[in-house]
């Protein structure tokens, strides 16, 4: 099977051939087919390559395809290393990623550009793949190029209007800020190790002393990078923005898929960051700054994809904070569970707006329980996941993320457990507003209630599922289980982690989960007493809010802070080089230049008289004055 | 005098020295150049253009005859031959000219200007 690897990325670029070429001509249902069939069989090819990478001893598997760049000392073969980590990441991307596919089907089925979202939603798994599967860090950046276009062309699919346009340039421009920093990394490896293929690199960074500069200013280069594309602190504003885009894409890119790529980057380069603490500290701190900033901004939001969408932010936070304490398979570990939920979470509340006819502010929701069932309890179940309910598959995840934060730094895990609060707050807080208490939209929706189709629903309920049992390949051992994962993708970390051991004690891991259990079960009570015994609403939005109140509702003026400080600054220094160094200095000399011209050439053209005996007279008289220097 | 062709008998150019033959072309090519310069007939110009075309041939050949080199009179033909053929598009233009302006004044063709 993994001589079969090329097939994985292939089968959704043929996908996105057929269906980008053909579109128009092929019956919807066609197009349906094709899209998610292409994604199906890289699922399934996906799937045997996980298995027989459990069932033979050698663990990383480079298969080359043929010869790509060759230039001076650089050589860049096309190839792709199948490795515990990567073939783990193949499973997200395609598994989840044919489930929302099945789901676009019913979700866009009366929109207009059907196909064309087939076509990027192929042409987006097809770089996803790229992103994972390359054997160098030059494969890779052509599929974190690839994505971050098809991010853009998926944010603004609905092109007609003009904030889409907006947040998808946004997401674009504070996107290739961060690919900035990932080239320069690349780069600075290329130079300091002479090939940016992973396999030599990390063998000849393993010489290099922890702490070492070189090595700091790459994995800062390359974190600059991740930052950007999984939206920290502080380019995450892009990320809610982001949510104009149809609800689908929210879901497979901007939560499950594309926005994990910065942490794919730092798992797959453990090694570059365990050797630079400088670089894991500033992680870990970005991580849980993120983590804690965007929760407290979901506590007061009120559109149902927005708190989803800073909620997203928030559990990458979560992951960095993982990835900057050495806990490179807890980080991994909630990517997956993360995808599950998240995705799950995103396509709930797409089934939710799909019920409501377009409606996404959940202050005009309310008491959809007994409308959309199945939306309801699978909703229920992600959100159960997601605030780490035990025994779902976030409370894993979460908790060893955690008990790895209280190992490194106490101050660390005290904050991760107070967003893990504010998490379950607003989760519970969006749940109760959507779904209990009584209907508050207007009666033209409530007669338009209805569940979604089964298209829409049946991969609601496998993610479901996975919701629940995606943990158990990793439960703790204190808890009488096995870490599968943590043995599964041994080979990839295991040069980092000789470097970070750790092991609490058991009666300290058992305190901090009941800890982080009693916080999440305050947190729902509270929520449940706000929402559901005071029936409080949020502030419609002529009310007067209060200052603390009004700095979360408004996003900390982030985005007019960002706008105020950066965009109108070099706005206006760009209108003035406009107008003084392009429009006089420039265009000065360009007119100057053909004015004299047009001068010059007035005056000489009277030269030309037309007179036949003028003329030859100038050349008589010429030649003589030639002959006569010339004799000289 | 290098490489005498045939001993040292002189042809009947050579009983002139080379100065006249010098002497001769250059008046001969100034009358042309100005004949050119000063009139206004068509004809005259063309005339004068000829003469100063033969001004240079009597000087080939009379170099060609001092310096025994047959190359300068072999190139007298090809002047000749090249002044018959303008002779036969100058005169062909000419009368055009005096069609169209009932002249031959060269002066009458002045529209080509700024």
């Amino acid at each position: 099977m993994i001589n079969l690897v090329w097939l994985v990325p292939l089968l959704p670029l043929i996908g996105f051939v057929i269906i980008g070429l053909f579109g128009k001509q092929l019956s919807k249902g066609l197009v349906g087919f094709i899209g998610c069939g292409s994604v199906l069989g890289a699922f399934i090819i996906a799937a045997g390559i996980f298995f027989q990478l459990t069932g033979q001893a050698e663990k990383s598997i480079t298969v080359e395809l043929f010869p790509w760049i060759s230039a001076g000392k650089l050589s860049v073969p096309f190839s792709f290393l199948v490795d515990p980590l990567s073939s783990l990441f193949l499973l997200i991307v395609t598994g989840v990623g044919f489930l929302i596919h099945v789901y676009s089907v019913g979700y866009m089925h009366d929109d207009e550009g059907f196909a064309r979202f087939f076509a990027y939603l192929n042409l987006f798994i097809f770089f996803m793949l790229l992103l994972v599967l390359g054997s160098n860090y030059l494969i890779m950046f052509v599929g974190w190029e690839g994505v971050g276009l098809c991010s853009y062309l998926l944010i603004g699919f609905w092109f007609k209007n003009t904030a889409y346009n907006n947040a998808a340039k946004k997401a674009f421009v504070m996107n290739r800020i961060g690919d900035l920093g990932f080239l320069l990394g690349i780069i600075l490896i290329f130079v300091t190790f002479g090939s940016i293929g992973y396999h030599d690199v990390f063998m000849m960074a393993k010489n290099f002393s922890s702490g070492n500069p070189v090595l700091t200013s790459i994995t800062l280069l390359l974190f600059v990078g991740a930052i950007g594309k999984s939206a920290q602190i502080p380019l995450f504003t892009w990320l809610p923005d982001a949510m104009a885009g149809p609800t689908p894409v929210s879901a497979l890119i901007h939560a499950a898929t594309m926005v994990t790529a910065g942490i794919y980057m730092i798992a797959r380069s453990n090694i570059l960051f365990t050797l630079s603490p400088i670089t894991m500290e500033v992680v870990a701190i970005v991580g849980v700054c993120t983590a804690l900033f965007a929760a407290t901004i979901g506590l007061a939001q009120n559109d149902i994809k927005k708190v989803l969408a800073y909620s997203t932010v928030s559990q990458l936070g979560y992951m960095f904070l993982a990835l900057g304490v050495g806990a490179y398979t807890g980080a991994v570990f909630h990517v997956m569970t993360h995808a599950f939920f998240k995705a799950l979470l995103f396509l709930g509340a797409g089934s939710v707006i799909h019920a409501m006819s377009g409606e996404q502010d959940i202050r005009k929701m309310g008491g959809l329980k007994k409308y959309i069932p199945v939306t309801h309890l699978t909703f229920l179940i992600g959100t159960l996941a997601i605030v780490g309910f035990p025994g779902f598959s976030g409370f894993f995840s979460k908790d060893e993320i955690l008990a790895n934060a209280f190992e490194h730094n106490k101050l660390l895990w005290f904050l991760g457990v107070l967003g893990a609060a504010m998490t379950t707050f607003y989760m519970f807080r969006l749940y109760f507003l959507t779904f209990k208490g009584s209907f508050r939209g207007t009666s033209d929706q409530e007669h338009h209630l209805h569940e979604s189709p089964k298209s829409m629903t049946v991969p609601l309920m496998i993610l479901a599922v996975l919701s629940i049992v995606g943990g158990f390949i990793g439960i703790p051992e204190v808890l009488g289980g096995k870490h599968f994962l943590e043995e599964f993708l041994k080979p990839v970390f295991e040069d980092s982690t000789l470097r970070l051991i750790h092991h609490l004690p058991e009666q300290t891991e058992l305190i901090l989960m009941g800890v982080a259990i009693t916080v999440m079960a305050a947190a729902i009570y509270y929520a449940y007493k706000t929402y559901i015994v005071n029936q409080t609403l949020p502030a419609a939005e002529e009310e007067e809010l209060t200052p603390l109140h009004q700095l979360v509702y408004k996003k900390y003026w982030i985005d007019e802070l960002y706008d105020n400080a950066i965009t109108q600054p070099l706005n206006f220094i760009s209108h003035g080089l406009h107008k003084v160094v392009d429009n006089q200095l420039i265009d000065g000399i360009v007119n100057g230049v053909g004015t004299v011209v047009n001068w010059t050439s007035s005056k000489i053209r009277l030269l030309q008289t037309g007179n036949i005996g003028f003329y030859v007279f100038v050349m008589v008289i010429s030649i003589v004055i030639i002959l006569f220097t010339r004799m000289m | 005098m290098r490489g005498g062709w045939r001993g040292n008998k002189m042809s009947a150019i050579q009983t002139i020295p080379i100065n006249w033959y010098l002497l001769l072309s250059t008046v001969l090519f100034t009358i042309g150049v100005l004949g050119v310069l000063f009139r206004r007939n068509a004809i005259i110009i063309f005339m004068s253009i000829e003469l100063m075309l033969n001004a240079v041939n009597l000087l080939l050949v009379a170099f060609s005859s001092y310096l025994s080199d047959s190359k300068g009179q072999v190139f007298v033909f090809f002047i000749m031959a090249v002044a018959a053929a303008e002779v036969a598009v100058g005169l062909a233009i000419l009368m055009m000219v005096y069609r169209n302006t009932k002249s031959s004044d060269i002066n009458m063709l002045n529209k080509l200007k700024w």
